[in-house]
């Protein structure tokens, strides 16, 4: 059976350094830092007490008070950005067939700070159960992609994907297959992410995962710099609509690229850390250029995971280094986590946009807060520090890793007919 | 108005997001305010919470109204 050709037709993203994709991309392109103190909860006693938290950010300039009320903060931002995706892609159930529009979506933990309010609320009682009957509904980690469904009323396929920071990636990868193997003409997909509380940042606190960089928080996330010391963290959500080629093009759908491959692979090494020598990463790429009939050279950007700890850095440049050879000197290679901060379930699609975007505008978005080189990384390989750099940018790959040992990777391409 | 109809109908607003004038004591919170199955749940927690009882389920279930939640508290609440 012939795979059919899959492209992306419509953008939402609502971002720690942009609320909508035209904020998003002038922050990238601006190098713009999303870090700042936390405001969500008093973080006084914590070891980190910044994050990248989304700004000017009221739930209520989008959705009615009732309808807020009875959702996590991580459905509320699915929600916004796949408004922002079905607006852009310009369609309604009145112009699709709707049995054939599906929602994947994505998230890494789900409704976390919905979890941690009803706990508390419990333990702080007699031993009365009084639980929220929105509780369950408010926090389980799909209800995003069935809260989209019912906004736009779209009843094709419809499921959540959890591969911790990989999940986006994964989802992406799950409706790009869904749409070649011609089971939906089109697929809302991404992911959404809102844990910056104090079960989230105290849980990763006791990993030990987060920077601690408290004096200067708009430079804590500097990945590949020689002072990293560990992830910032991020929210947000980012929504792109896929869709089967030849219904984009009847009618007459706005194409921003093609979706050329993707690929999955696990480090069966260790619950956190990377492999060390990046295996599972250099797999992954191997695996998604074999599934897009692309070579290394065939890619001018690599959006890394990149997430600024000190072992992760290091692990997958190893891997692109392997996998690219000599190529792995001519290409861009950038964290936008750097300006965004590490977005958890929502980083793959806040990233794969970021590819997009560089592949439409041929400018590669730049790594900020680099300040001293590390010298476990060759200094040929351009991480397109500081500055925005234009080049002709024909595919971007996009690598994503979660907790757990997954590892996801998405090239996009320019379209051409 | 009672002081606690007045307590329970501002509930009902701000649970339902309805309009104060819609809050009758004839209005029925399914059929007339919009609630589903789970906002009556949440509704009869936040009368508990606020009158500091506990309503068995079997009562619950007969309080299908403004003015059937607000006859019921006014004989039950404890302030």
């Amino acid at each position: 059976m012939q795979l059919k050709r899959v492209v992306v037709t419509g953008i939402g993203a609502l971002t720690p350094i942009g609320n909508n994709l035209q904020e998003y991309w002038n922050g990238l392109l601006n190098g713009v830092s999303g870090a700042d103190f936390i405001t969500q909860f008093d973080a006084s006693k914590f070891k980190t007490r910044f994050a990248c938290e989304l700004k000017n950010f009221d739930p209520l300039n989008f959705l009615d008070r009732k309808e807020a009320r009875k959702i996590d903060r991580f459905t509320q931002t699915a929600i916004i950005s796949s408004d922002m995706a079905v607006i852009d892609a310009g369609i309604n159930k009145d112009n699709v067939n709707v049995d054939r529009v599906g929602v994947v979506f994505a998230s890494g933990i789900g409704g976390l700070i919905t979890f941690q309010e009803e706990v508390v609320n419990f333990a702080k009682g007699d031993g009365t159960p009084r639980f929220n009957p929105f509780f369950i509904p408010k926090m389980i980690l799909d209800i995003a992609a069935g809260h989209i469904s019912m906004r736009h009323g779209f009843r094709g396929p419809n499921f959540a994907v959890v591969s911790a920071c990989a999940s986006s990636t994964n989802a992406i990868m799950d409706a790009f297959n869904l749409i070649r193997l011609g089971k939906a003409d089109i697929i809302l997909t991404g992911g959404a992410e809102s844990v910056i509380s104090e079960a989230g940042v105290g849980g990763f606190n006791a990993m030990k995962a987060l920077s601690e960089r408290n004096d200067d928080p708009k430079s804590a996330s500097r990945p590949y710099d020689k002072d990293r010391d560990g992830f910032v963290m991020g929210e947000g959500s980012g929504t792109l609509v896929v869709e089967e080629l030849e219904h984009a093009l009847k009618r007459g759908a706005k194409i921003y690229c093609e979706i050329a491959g993707c690929g999955a692979t696990a480090d069966a090494h260790h619950i956190t850390a990377p492999h060390p020598e990046g295996l599972g990463a250099k797999n992954v790429m191997l695996v998604a250029f074999e599934d897009a009939g692309m070579k290394p050279e065939d890619i001018d950007y690599v959006n890394t995971h990149g997430t600024s700890t000190p072992l992760g850095d290091i692990a997958e440049v190893k891997a692109i280094t392997d996998v690219f050879g000599e190529h792995a000197f001519k290409v861009n290679i950038s964290s936008t986590k750097s300006m965004t901060g590490h977005c958890l379930g929502a980083a793959g699609v806040i990233e794969a946009i970021a590819c997009i975007q560089a592949v439409v505008h041929d400018i590669v978005p730049p790594t900020i807060n680099h300040f001293t080189d590390d010298p476990e990384l060759d200094a040929r390989l351009n991480f397109t520090f500081e500055k925005a750099q234009q080049r002709t940018v024909r595919a971007a790959l996009s690598n994503t890793f979660g907790f757990g040992g997954h590892n996801a990777c998405v090239i996009v391409k320019k379209f051409e007919a | 108005m009672s002081d606690i109809a007045t307590r329970v109908k501002k509930i009902i607003v701000d649970k339902l997001g309805v309009e104060e004038a819609e809050v009758t004591n004839e209005a029925s919170f399914t059929n007339d305010l919009g609630a589903d199955s789970l906002d009556t749940v949440e509704l009869i927690m936040e009368f508990e919470k606020e009158f500091n009882i506990s309503i068995p389920d079997e009562q619950a279930e007969t309080i299908t109204t403004v003015g059937q939640a607000v006859a019921y508290l006014e004989e039950h609440a404890k302030v």
